[in-house]
């Protein structure tokens, strides 16, 4: 009953291809986009806003990225955390270099800087598949974390090795920097993710999309059919890595303000967790890209609350039981649903229509 | 000869001896894939767990000893002094086997048929659960592994050598670790037997007959089940030995679990269904590597090329062999 969509008739093309074609989810959309734009800027508070909400609006980006790649295009990929390491890089080398230029256009040329070193990585991509080109992947990864670390030029000669950001401003209010107030950075990471986001959801209704899924499904069948596998494969390394720039830079930014880069852009803190986000929210699902963040960025607070601030374990102990737990919860959720939590919205929406009346 | 010559084969021999330690690893990673299809990233923690239970059981640690003196606030720590190396490492080896036991029941069993990334995945989470286990049961502090190997440089060989070069010139022999000399004698052992395992004894075969293919093997009536519990325990002894040498050579501490991420190269590299594969792709990257450190490694002042040179190398060879120098080919049909 609550989810029905009975009486809701489509009389033009226009209305049939609208990105929430249900009326309760326009309802639910604009609600969720007032509460975001609207109510949470005026009670934010740093805690919030640095442990929650900022890296979850961050790595939805980093995870829309990786599943345009995965999840759409069928290329399994391991270097997210080099490609958000070259978005890093870039905004801070352009920062360098351009002290006036506005920092929204400086994080999207990082985007389109990610993009050009994804199209490159990408090229293996042609020749080899499945896990093979995982493991290529890796090669990105490594490779780009090593340059960074260890060619000084990138990190302006600095004795650390580190590269902190300055202050920059949008509209007199500094977004970056540690004067930054939260609101502020919220709001800048938010207008970015609801604008790409978008824009993702409509490139994969297009004929790109499409051509994408039809590269996924079956490659060999696609080719016959007169899709490019060249053009389509580098365009959606292209497109995932400018979104995984994009990600990267904000993470660098806004997000964190000074990095060291074999620390920041781990494997194993940025590659493997975002992969996990999206097989959690599930492959090839705007909304399991979302699902599969905040799953990822909530959990350890969790665990960490119920585990230091209730049982009273030390520290270094909760840690562990933290990396133990977060390997079991992996371990079944694949079990009990491998399609993610975006199958779970489907199959509770699904249930809604019907209730409170089930037959 | 001379001194450079000298050098260059100090140094393939240096890269042979560092492969076989990549080899082992990767060694491992073949059997599980080929019997079960399961691409298994946690081969690294694998490793690392068997070092520490060795360690563990060598002191006489009491298992889960900071948890339960957390909890309780009582002081447990050692139940004995020590443990002759021989029981130390049976145990271990039973502890192994009692792990892929409950591997198979808890996880694999549940995932029968799903997507390999899948299957990937789910490895890459025991990875995680397995390393958070080793830490709360063995304690996260670096250790000390001493199963009375030997190491230090081999003195024979460098008074042995030192003859070899020109009168007069600058030469002192060639350095090569004597651990790295008895992980070879161990690897080639390993492998032999496991060779003449698959080849001669019945167990031996249904495990070949598996990896050729699981449908054919089930109807003859081989228990697919009872394989993979076998597979996964002989890669977890084949853990065990990786773990005992990286252990041995630098301490058992967390980074011992990302030489899997060094083995990745070599199982691209050889194929990920070829054990010869392994062996030579091990040898390969291990020369390469070395090579690329003293010849190409000086033109960068940066250094530190091993981090992703092994990994460039096998994609090259990739370009041109897409499935490995050995891995079975690959024929799509539409």
């Amino acid at each position: 009953m609550i989810y029905k969509e009975t009486g809701q008739y489509k009389s033009s093309y226009k209305s049939d291809h609208a990105i929430f074609p249900l009326l309760q989810d326009k309802i639910a959309f604009s609600t969720l986009m007032f509460v975001a734009f609207l109510i949470i800027p005026l009670i934010i508070n740093s805690y919030w806003e640095k442990a929650i909400l900022v890296p979850f609006l961050i790595f939805s980006l980093a995870a829309i990225g990786l599943n345009i790649l995965t999840g759409y295009c069928g290329q399994v990929s391991l270097g997210t955390g080099g490609f958000m390491a070259v978005g890093a890089f870039s905004t801070y080398k352009i920062m360098t270099y351009f002290p006036d230029m506005n920092i929204m256009i400086i994080i999207l040329i990082s985007g389109l800087i990610t993009a050009a070193v994804g199209i490159i990585f990408g090229l293996p991509s042609l020749r080899i598949k499945g896990f093979y080109l995982a493991v290529a992947t890796l090669a990105s990864q490594f490779f780009l974390v090593w340059l960074f670390n260890k060619v000084p030029w990138f990190y302006n000669y600095s004795d650390t090795g580190q590269i902190t950001v300055s202050e920059r401003t949008m509209f007199g209010v500094p977004v970056t920097g540690a004067e930054a107030p939260s609101y502020a950075t919220y709001l800048f990471c938010l207008v970015l993710v609801v604008v790409l986001s978008f824009a993702a959801k409509n490139l994969i209704r297009s004929k790109m999309g499409r051509s994408w899924m039809a590269i996924r499904d079956m490659d060999i069948a696609a080719e016959i059919i007169g899709v490019p596998p060249l053009k389509t494969k580098l365009s959606a390394f292209a497109i995932s890595s400018f979104y995984i720039g994009v990600a990267g830079a904000l993470y660098f930014a806004v997000f964190l303000g000074a990095i060291e880069v074999t620390e920041s852009f781990d494997i194993m803190t940025i590659s493997f967790p975002v992969l996990f986000m999206i097989i959690i929210g599930g492959l090839g699902s705007m909304l399991g890209s979302f699902l599969g963040a905040a799953f990822v960025v909530t959990l350890p607070i969790g665990l960490k609350f119920l585990m230091v601030d209730m049982v009273g374990l030390s520290a270094v102990t909760a840690k562990h039981f933290e990396i133990t737990i977060w390997g079991l919860l992996m371990i079944v959720f694949l079990i009990v649903e491998p399609h993610g939590l975006a199958r779970l919205w489907s199959i509770a929406k699904e249930k809604l229509r019907r209730w409170p009346f089930p037959y | 000869m001379s001194v450079e010559l000298l050098n260059f084969i100090e140094t393939v021999l240096n890269g042979l001896m560092s492969g076989v330690m990549y080899s082992l690893v990767a060694l491992g990673f073949v059997l599980i894939f080929k019997a079960s299809g399961v691409f298994n990233f946690a081969q690294g923690v694998f490793a690392l767990f068997a070092a520490l239970t060795l360690v563990g059981y060598q002191t006489g640690q009491v298992p889960f000893a900071h948890l339960i003196n957390e909890l309780f606030g009582t002081n447990y720590h050692n139940w004995y002094a020590s443990m002759p190396n021989f029981f130390a490492i049976l145990l271990t080896m039973i502890t192994m086997i009692a792990l892929a036991w409950i591997i198979e029941r808890l996880v694999l069993k549940h995932l029968v048929n799903q997507d390999p990334i899948i299957l990937f995945m789910a490895t890459i989470g025991l990875a995680f659960a397995l390393e958070g286990v080793g830490d709360l049961m063995w304690g996260s502090d670096v250790k000390v592994l001493d199963v009375g190997i030997p190491s230090g440089g081999s003195i024979w060989l460098e008074e042995a050598t030192i003859g070899l070069a020109a009168e007069g010139s600058d030469y002192y022999g060639m350095y090569v670790d004597v651990l790295n000399i008895w992980a070879t004698v161990i690897a080639v052992i390993l492998v032999v037997s496991l060779a003449l395992f698959s080849q001669y004894t019945k167990t031996g075969r249904a495990l070949r007959a598996v990896a050729d293919d699981h449908q054919a093997a089930l109807s003859v009536g081989i228990s697919l089940r009872s394989i993979w519990i076998l597979v996964w325990a002989i890669s977890g002894f084949i853990a065990m030995v990786a773990g005992i040498m990286w252990g041995t050579e630098s301490g058992v501490q967390f980074s011992l679990s990302l030489i899997a991420l060094k083995a990745l190269p070599v199982l691209i590299l050889g194929g990920f269904t070829s054990i010869p594969g392994a062996i030579i792709g091990g040898l390969l990257i291990g020369v390469g590597e070395k090579l690329a450190e003293i010849y190409i490694g000086g033109y960068f002042e940066t250094g530190a090329l091993e981090n992703w040179f092994a990994y460039v190398m096998a994609l090259v060879f990739l370009l041109f062999r897409p499935q490995g120098l050995f891995g079975d080919k690959i024929i799509e049909r539409v």
